[in-house]
């Protein structure tokens, strides 16, 4: 039962990261080359500035290990792909832990549910304190603490929405589902809000970068997590009713029940 | 008058933890390996030399969040 919900998860991923695929190469490719182009201007200018009258094709492009056409295509495609068809299956296993567990909600509501706490907790409130940047935002001699921080967020704001949950269990009796949900997600809000202020900034973009590509990057990384997660909580949710449904006629379960 | 009430609703059937923890514990160390693959391999720590990795998947790291360059 658990390996199935797994496959169907992961399907339901692939899926999704079809899906966004297309996204991210209508909408995220465009400000990726944009920030490219700047990187490649700001090389040329610093070129200049150290070597005055000399007048050479400024840091000769370095040996290129995968050429742009491919970073952008089957690049993309694999790790979208892959990134989507994965956390479809740790949905998969999130899912198959909290159906039951969650009141009388069938497949398809805990799975659109818990799609959208996974959204915020895993991107959402991790990214507005470390959001995505586009190529030339960034040193590279950071990228160790930058990586480590952005990683403790997600760990820290998906631990801050398990103890939520866990907490909305315990009010459930008390104040009602509605009152005790909305005292968890207040909770959760108040927890991640102190860690993002606990946690040390970064912003490491530069001074000229143009803030139309920023913000256009940083959107259509939104769009596209938005998109998948949604795809995923829909998706998955049908495929996870399907077999939970087979397993139990109808008839056989109102007697028991 | 009735003497047989089906609730409307029964409540679904919860899967034992016993038989999910296998699946989550193997499952989904493989997922989260497949993660760090497309995130942060040959970035921030490298598992295999040299970059391949790194620049094949670099436009889908900058776009679904990672820090990169
Ligand atoms: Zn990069």
């Amino acid at each position: 039962m658990v390996g199935n919900l797994l496959l169907r998860g992961m399907l339901a991923g692939v899926l999704a990261g079809l899906i966004c695929f297309c996204f991210l190469k209508a909408f995220g490719e465009p400000s990726v080359d944009r920030a490219i182009a700047f990187e490649a201007q700001m090389d040329d200018a610093k070129a200049k500035a150290s070597m005055p009258g000399m007048d050479m094709p400024a840091a000769a492009p370095d040996e290129e290990l995968v050429s742009r056409p491919v970073q952008a295509g089957l690049g993309l495609f694999t790790g979208v792909v892959v990134y989507s068809a994965a956390f479809g299956g740790l949905f998969a296993l999130v899912f198959a832990l909290a159906y039951g567990r969650m009141g009388a909600l069938e497949a398809r509501s805990v799975s659109a549910l818990l799609a959208g706490m996974g959204f915020i907790a895993v991107y959402v409130l991790p990214s507005l304190k470390y959001p995505a940047n586009p190529p030339s935002v960034g040193e590279p001699e950071t990228i160790g603490m930058r990586t480590a921080l952005y990683f403790a967020m997600i760990a820290l704001s998906l631990a801050s929405m398990i103890g939520a949950s866990m907490l909305h269990r315990r009010l459930l009796a008390r104040l009602g589902a509605w009152d005790a949900a909305v005292v968890a997600g207040a909770a959760y809000l108040v927890v991640v809000t102190v860690v993002a202020l606990l946690l040390p900034s970064v912003n490491e973009v530069p001074a000229q970068f143009p803030a139309v590509v920023l913000w256009q990057f940083r959107i259509a990384s939104l769009g596209a997590q938005l998109l998948m997660w949604t795809t995923i909580g829909l998706v998955f949710g049908r495929l996870a009713q399907q077999h939970l449904m087979a397993g139990t006629p109808r008839l056989g379960a109102a007697i028991r029940a | 008058m009735t003497s047989v009430a089906f609730p409307a609703k029964s409540r679904p059937a919860a899967i034992p933890v016993r038989q999910v923890l296998p699946w989550a514990i193997f499952g989904g160390l493989l997922l989260m390996l497949a993660i760090y693959f497309v995130g942060a391999e040959e970035g921030a720590t490298s598992l295999i030399r040299g970059m391949y990795v790194h620049e094949f998947v670099h436009d889908g790291r900058h776009l679904l969040g990672f820090p990169c360059h």
